[in-house]
């Protein structure tokens, strides 16, 4: 399971990275999606995939029973999902805006500043 | 007293939210903004004599005992760049009125501003290395927003490139996060520096940590990550210009500080050995990219990279003494390079042009020559003459190569150190001392066939900047920050003494690690 996990993690990966190399902000957008997907699905196939009881403490308990899953991979992603939503919305607005500006998709109408 | 840790990151927190609600009154965000850093900068200050006199603080977030909760600490180091930063910001907010636009400042600015701070603190003071990756996203987002707000062509540009790289940095920062949580198991910081020098799988970790080398390598702008920089940093106003160079790169080379003494110490023959050969790196293509520039601020920004390197080279060294010029190093660049392109302002607002190749309108040299000393003060401290705190921060990083017997990144610093002087002699000709009347270009040489060249690959013209003369809080601005690199030179001795201080504790994390876990972890 961890080797599928991670072969999945790696071909985002690798196609977040294609598309962001393309000549296109479009696509560059598109990478950064799936590269921030990567980044979610890594995290949680490193904190350890289990078939292991869901993180809940009994009422007479303190403590987590022997053998539940760890919620904290879970909670890494989840703060993780909802920074990146924002960042996207973010980062949509500005290529629209860029492209409105420039009225091209084509990277290499976005040199002006790097002379 | 240990709500004082939190201070810093909740006073311009709450400043953004007082002046979001004061919307409609931009002199009202403008006085609670400033009020707001110089609260900042007072708190700060007395984090740090707190810290130094009594040493490490701890905070628990809602009373979850360490490693459980998410910790906030003030060791010598994060408070220093805490004081750093309140020192940066009450400077921003002083001169932004003359150097943003009405439209831009109507647009949220300076609520921006103060989250940017809040976030920038936030990084500094946190102990928890995931919580780290949420204060980074923070400042993150609102320099975003600050860099390609007004929505000129330049700015969307830059700020493309700035928004992607930085994106990709995070992603990178945050998979580190998680394959470190997969073989440790634990975020806290002290926590991790104790699982990492008893892990097993020494090769994991060091991989581990060479991804937050790469991560952390893009935030600092270092050798060969740092492309993003110059093609951003020349492109919104200039007092937002100002603060990202003091303060932004300067959080990833804290976080580079922080996980390489903190947390990976455990084969610094390998770690910081890399850290060394990107340091030189970094310094001599930094340096060699502003010999070829002729704006006035895309030569300050390469040489923002270059001074990345010195930092990074006291970070790889790895002694006392370095490590004590790294945090000097640090102290010394956020105030004078900050000035430098707050003076960049000063000087586009009398010559009409931040262009080094086209004469502007009048002579500084002539109409000002306050802005004149001003420029030589900081310029000569950045390249490193005596009596100014460059000097002494570069002395002692060069001492510390020589003790370390590391000759070749030694000789390096030193050619370095004098092409930065080159650069702003450079500067210094073509944008103070040369009046109008004299051809554009004349000085760089050459034929004919060369100018017509020169001509047509002119940058665009800065339009974010403000036109007019300029503002006397301009020019007190820049001269308090003047006055306070030369008072870091003057007192150099005690300075360097904190500098000291901070490195042996950044050295010998054990004080750290039980003023997180408690005496017993």
């Amino acid at each position: 399971m961890e080797l599928l996990f991670a072969i999945i993690a790696g071909v985002l990966f690798a196609a977040g990275l294609y598309l962001m190399l393309r000549r296109s902000i479009l696509k560059l957008v598109m990478g950064l999606v799936l590269i921030g997907h990567s980044a979610n699905i890594t995290i949680f196939t490193a904190g350890g995939l289990t078939r292991a009881r869901s993180a809940i403490i009994a009422p007479d308990a303190t403590t987590l029973p022997a053998g539940s899953a760890d919620p904290l991979p879970q909670a890494l992603i989840l703060t993780a999902i909802v920074i990146s939503f924002g960042v996207l919305a973010f980062a949509i607005v500005l290529v629209s805006r860029a492209w409105q500006e420039v009225g091209n998709d084509d990277t290499d109408q976005f040199a002006e500043t790097d002379r | 007293m240990s709500l004082l840790v939190l201070l810093p990151v909740l006073i311009p927190l709450c400043v953004a939210a007082l002046s979001m609600v004061a919307w409609r009154s931009l002199v009202l965000q403008r006085v609670l903004g400033t009020l707001g850093s110089v609260a900042l900068l007072v708190s700060a200050v007395a984090l740090l004599l707190h810290v130094d006199r009594e040493g490490i603080l701890a905070l628990q977030m809602g009373s979850w005992p360490a490693p459980f909760g998410i910790t906030f600490v003030a060791d010598r180091m994060g408070a220093i760049m805490t004081v750093l930063a309140g020192a940066t910001g009450v400077a921003t907010f002083l001169y932004s009125p003359a150097s943003v636009d009405e439209r831009r400042q109507r647009l949220f600015y300076y609520p921006l501003l103060s989250v940017l701070l809040a976030g920038v603190c936030g990084a500094f003071l946190t102990g928890d290395i995931f919580n780290l990756y949420v204060w980074f996203e923070v400042l993150l987002m609102s320099s975003f927003v600050l860099l390609a707000l007004g929505g000129e062509r330049p700015q969307l540009e830059g700020a493309i490139k700035y928004v992607t790289l930085n994106l990709i940095s995070s992603v990178l920062f945050l998979i580190a996060v998680g394959i470190l949580y997969g073989a440790v198991g634990t975020l806290n910081m002290a926590d991790l520096a104790l699982k990492v020098a008893q892990a097993e799988d020494k090769g994991v970790i060091t991989a581990v940590s060479v991804l937050f080398m790469a991560a952390f390598g893009i935030k600092s702008a270092a050798f060969p990550l740092f492309f993003w920089l110059p093609s951003s940093y020349h492109t919104p106003p200039f007092a937002v210009s100002a603060i990202f160079a003091g303060l932004l790169t300067k959080v990833g080379v804290y976080a580079l500080i922080r996980v390489f003494t903190t947390i990976f110490t455990q084969d610094t023959a390998y770690t910081h050995t890399i850290l060394l050969i990107g340091a030189g790196l970094t310094m001599v293509t930094g340096v060699l990219g502003a010999a070829a520039q002729f704006e006035f601020r895309r030569v300050l920004s390469f040489h923002i990279v270059s001074q990345i390197g010195y930092m990074i080279m006291g970070l790889a060294l790895y002694t006392p003494l370095a490590l004590a010029g790294a945090v000097f190093y640090i102290m010394h660049h956020i105030i004078v390079k900050a000035n430098l392109f707050f003076i960049a302002g000063l000087a586009h607002r009398i010559r009409g042009t931040s262009s080094l190749k086209r004469a502007g309108a009048v002579s500084v040299y002539r109409v000002s020559p306050l802005t004149c000393i001003i420029f030589l003060v900081a310029a000569m401290s950045l390249a490193g003459l005596p009596p100014l705190s460059g000097f002494f921060a570069k002395l002692i990083l060069v001492r510390a190569g020589l003790e370390a017997e590391s000759y070749t990144i030694v000789g390096v610093a030193i050619v370095v150190g004098l092409l930065t002087l080159f650069s702003m002699t450079k500067i210094w000709a073509e944008a103070f001392w040369k009046s109008p009347g004299e051809a554009p270009g004349e000085s760089t040489g050459g034929e004919p066939a060369g100018r017509e060249h020169a001509e047509r690959t002119e940058e665009p013209e800065c339009d974010s900047a403000l036109a007019g003369p300029p503002t006397a809080m301009m020019y007190a601005v820049c001269g308090g920050l003047a006055v306070v690199t030369v008072l870091v030179g003057v007192f150099a001795g005690p300075v360097f003494g904190l500098a000291e201080r901070t490195a042996a504790e950044l050295l010998n994390n054990g004080a750290y690690i039980r003023a997180v876990l408690g005496e017993n972890p």
